[in-house]
């Protein structure tokens, strides 16, 4: 059998590697971006100094060639479903038994004219990382981000790294605020211009001006900023264009079924590329986060090595860092929605904060987010799952934390917070280790 | 309109900042400038205004450098800039920093007399520190003295500098609080008080076999002779072998000596730590590592077997050993060579943990007990890797725990000493240093099992 991946980011890396633990067929990865594997997750810290490229590489060189996958560095123009046939750029043929397409997202750019103007970019290609070190280097005097997003504010962080004074448009009254409830997201709003970002809010990108270069940035409300870099980074849309062209079912995405299968039988789509037929309720067909791409890699795997597997999305998490402040959200942490609650702790310098949300009427934990503090995934996940009691979770709260050992404790806050909100008397049951949230989980089951 | 809010960006490229930093360095250089001038100039007469002022001046003027630097930026994880830096990536200035040391050190071991050291009197940098000798043992300086009181001052400058550029992280701030502790206590006040006692010279956290010479004939001659006192310091040496390391390596895993106690250890995570980005991390150099440092533990373990022989039947061979030249052969080439020229002297080239990793017969025994029966693990938080590789990076001891990570696996290594960095640089907050008896394998079936 022969497998042919094309892209080879998180998602085709890891199908890859999945299917050479369950099979001996000929696997064959290609991209046209680089030839091993990275992680565009690092692009930022090359950029800021804290890794060379070789750092990012998701393996070592030599791991590809020990598990007999062979990587092709070159872009595919065409698929062809009728002889399941694939064409490279260099004309080159390559006919597979199962397809997976792999090919990610490509950036949202609303007018092609703009980037057509130095020192207008996106930020998710390695060429991308390039293009913006190049232009750094002949120096940049005021840079715009138009876009305030996860990569909108990574590369306002790698802008700051440099001493780039730089703004930061974005279209909600506070960054994220589409996706952080409003505390948290005004928190981290404040942390953005307490580093010397010039954030402004309510304020999106209207046209650019420039002639070969660009020279000022017009605002929606008509302000002229002027500047001789912007950041376009409003958002991805999966890279369909080859499923399209081969005639495969696409919407926003290319359509995938339960076992990640497209219209046609012998091809897979997975990662960013991939839009779910039926999402699970309250989750949206296409989510373009790094552990997705990984976990759809080895359901597809799975499913090309005669196992039939399902994609679950089973129960929602993720984590990033804006500057200082890490973030954490583990299940339902809805901006508003009257039929939940939450309780809610912050710290008085305003840079982390606890956020368990709650169903109003059941008091059932939905929900974690957090600020600034770190929270054990496995224990976060079985209490969400297990539509775990309020007061059981917050009485135990000190189990799910994650930070380091001799780190500042919270738990006793929130736990107030509770006694306050349900007039109760509730106290901490629990401790830190480890060894005991192993034990709990034990005990929950036994019951 | 034009210009918007420029006043508001950026605040920390400050003009005044920078002459400050100005003033900082111009302070440390003058203090150097003393150093050198007293040594060059040879002055036959030891200058105690002159020893305070270069220690004041250039102490001073490091302290108040670190303060400016970190007080500009907010805390949080400073590695800006660290791989565009020649200093920190093996430049120019990485590799003239690397040849000063290396070269410091040749001079320590095996001409002392170019820095002063004479037999009769010394002069130059060794004279230099002769006042704080007398001061603290009422005898002129060694230029082992000058060697110990350079060493305890830098863990002490890049102590407090590691304290605050992880003012944010309270594990580093406790961490390196206890090195500092035991370098300046018990690597060096206690010593010297020691000897000014007419006591032999002992370091008590300096367990065999990183002190090869403990059971060396001469060594406990010297402590028998002189009674109770000799008597303690060998059954506390033995103690630390047999019971504490295996005891406390259970608990909390080998970093309570590597990177909380150990002198070595001290020195790599605060003098070490601008370099510890350096340590390979290929599985070929874990392949060395390994090989090496086994190596290095067989001749240690072989030597004092025979040393011990020696000592009982009189007999220096066995076989095709001979305990004078193993002996030997290690005191040069591994006790100084190994541990000192390289170890230290290569920082700015491999990494801050060069002799730790591949040479120190010490961390090969705690890495036996900490792989084989210790309760310390670093646990990965779920699905949360996105493998950017920060960890793997900035690991001293070159382990590459994306490789871990990413898969969502427990990271239990024998080199690993629980510096603790990896949890502090991870941008998702995946890694946490424990001390459990669950693995994640048993964690696994326990939340399986409730899946069925
Ligand atoms: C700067 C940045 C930071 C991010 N940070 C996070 C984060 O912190 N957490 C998180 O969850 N997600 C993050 N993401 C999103 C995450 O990186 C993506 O979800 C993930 O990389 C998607 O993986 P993938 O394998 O589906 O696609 P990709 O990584 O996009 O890989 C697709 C590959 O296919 C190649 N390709 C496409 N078409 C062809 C063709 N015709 N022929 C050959 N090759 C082709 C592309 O060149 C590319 O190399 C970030 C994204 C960016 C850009
Ligand atoms: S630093 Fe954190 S996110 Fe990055 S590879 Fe390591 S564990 Fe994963």
């Amino acid at each position: 059998m022969s497998v042919v991946i094309i892209g080879n980011g998180i998602a085709g890396s890891t199908a890859a590697r999945s299917i050479r633990r369950h099979s001996n067929a000929e696997i064959i990865m290609i991209s046209e971006e680089t030839e091993y594997p990275f992680s565009r997750t690092a692009l930022m810290y090359i950029f800021m100094g804290h890794m060379k490229w070789d750092h990012t590489l998701l393996f070592e060189k030599s791991f590809w060639k020990k598990n007999k996958i062979q990587l092709i560095h070159a872009k595919v123009n065409r698929i062809d479903t009728s002889t399941s046939c694939i064409t490279l750029s260099g004309g080159e043929n390559l006919s597979y038994d199962q397809l997976i397409i792999a090919t990610g997202s490509n950036p949202v750019i609303p007018e092609q004219h703009w980037i057509a103007l130095r020192g207008v970019q996106c930020l998710y290609h390695r060429a991308d990382l390039i293009q913006l070190e190049a232009r750094a280097q002949c120096g940049i005097r005021h840079a715009v981000i138009a876009g305030g997003g996860l990569i909108g504010i990574e590369l306002a962080e790698m802008l700051h790294s440099r001493g780039i004074p730089t703004t930061f448009l974005v279209r909600e009254n506070s960054y994220w605020g589409n996706v952080l409830p409003e505390e948290e997201s005004f928190m981290i709003s404040r942390h953005i211009r307490s580093m010397g970002i010039d954030l402004k809010t309510e304020e999106e990108i209207d046209r650019v001006e420039g002639l070969t270069d660009v020279q000022a940035v017009i605002t929606k409300k008509g302000e002229k900023i002027n500047c001789d870099f912007v950041g376009i980074t409003m958002g991805v849309h999966p890279q369909k264009k080859l499923a399209v062209e081969a005639g495969i079912e696409c919407n926003i995405g290319i359509l995938v079924d339960e076992y990640l299968r497209t219209s046609d039988e012998k091809i897979f789509a997975i990662g960013d590329c991939a839009e779910l037929r039926r999402p699970a309720q309250g989750r949206r067909a296409v989510e373009a986060v790094w552990f997705c791409g990984r976990t759809m890699g080895t359901i597809a795997a799975a499913n090309i090595c005669g196992q039939r597997k399902q994609y679950k999305q089973g129960i929602w998490f993720n984590a990033a860092k804006f500057f200082n402040i890490e973030y954490h959200v583990y299940g339902y942490v809805p901006v508003r929605d009257d039929t939940t609650e939450s309780l809610f702790w912050m710290d008085d310098a305003g840079i982390r904060s606890i956020r368990l949300v709650y169903d109003k009427q059941s008091c059932k934990i939905l929900g974690f987010n957090l600020m600034g503090i770190r929270y054990r995934h496995e224990l976060c996940e079985f209490w969400i799952e297990n539509q775990t009691n309020l007061r059981e979770v917050v009485t135990h709260l000190p189990l799910a934390n994650f930070d380091p050992e001799f780190s500042d404790s919270f738990e006793i806050e929130i736990l107030q917070k509770y006694n306050q909100q349900f007039n109760d008397q509730a106290f901490l049951l629990a401790d830190r280790r480890l060894d005991d949230v192993a034990k709990y989980i034990r005990q929950k089951q036994m019951q | 309109m034009n210009e918007p809010t420029l006043a508001l960006v950026n605040p920390e490229y400050h003009g005044l900042s920078r002459i400050a930093d100005r003033a900082a360095w111009a302070l440390i250089i003058s203090g150097m400038g003393i150093v050198l001038i007293y040594w060059l100039g040879n002055y036959q007469t030891y200058s105690v205004l002159t020893f305070l002022l270069s220690m004041v001046l250039i102490t001073t003027g490091a302290l108040w450098l670190y303060l400016l630097r970190y007080r500009r930026i907010p805390a949080g994880i400073q590695n800006n800039g660290i791989w565009h830096d020649g200093f920190t990536s093996r430049g120019i200035a990485g590799w003239i920093l690397s040849l000063v040391l290396t070269g410091f050190y040749i001079i320590l071991y095996w001409f002392p007399h170019v820095i002063g050291y004479g037999e009769n009197g010394n002069s130059g940098l060794v004279k230099l520190f002769d006042p704080l000798s007398y001061f603290l043992k009422g005898s002129r300086a060694s230029q082992w003295f000058v060697y110990g009181v350079l060493y305890t001052w830098t863990i002490l400058l890049m102590g407090v500098r590691f304290i605050i550029k992880y003012r944010h992280v309270k594990y580093q701030q406790w961490r390196t609080l206890s090195v500092i502790f035991f370098q300046v206590i018990f690597a060096f006040l206690l010593p010297e008080e020691l000897t000014s006692l007419n006591l032999p010279f002992n370091d008590f956290k300096n367990i065999w076999p990183l002190n090869y010479y403990f059971f060396f004939s001469w060594h406990i001659d010297e402590m028998i002779l002189h009674g109770t006192f000799g008597y303690f310091v060998l059954f506390w040496g033995i103690i630390c072998v047999v019971v504490l390391t295996p005891v406390l390596t259970y608990f909390f895993g080998k970093r309570w000596y590597c990177s909380w106690v150990c002198g070595c250890g001290g020195l790599a995570e605060t003098a070490g730590d601008p370099f510890r980005h350096l340590s390979s991390s290929t599985l070929r150099s874990w392949k060395v590592e390994r090989w090496l440092i086994h190596f290095i533990l067989i001749w240690v373990v072989l030597m004092t077997v025979m040393v011990l022989f020696t000592g009982w039947t009189g007999r220096a061979e066995f076989l095709f050993l001979n305990s004078y030249k193993l002996s030997q052969w290690y005191g040069f080439l591994i006790g100084s060579a190994f541990s000192g020229v390289i170890g230290v002297g290569f920082y700015p080239l491999m990494g801050s943990r060069v002799w730790c990793r591949f040479g120190c017969p010490m961390a090969a025994i705690l890495g036996v007990w900490q792989r084989k029966a210790s309760r310390f693990r670093i646990t990965s938080n779920g699905g949360q890797c996105i493998s950017c590789g920060n960890c793997s990076t900035y690991c001293e001891m070159g382990i590459d725990v994306k490789s871990y990570a990413q898969k969502g696996q427990d990271i239990v290594r024998a080199s690993c000493v629980g510096c603790g960095i990896c949890s502090a640089v991870c941008p998702r907050g995946v890694l946490r240093l424990e001390n459990a008896s669950v693995d994640i394998h048993q964690r696994g079936e326990i939340i399986r099992h409730n899946k069925i």
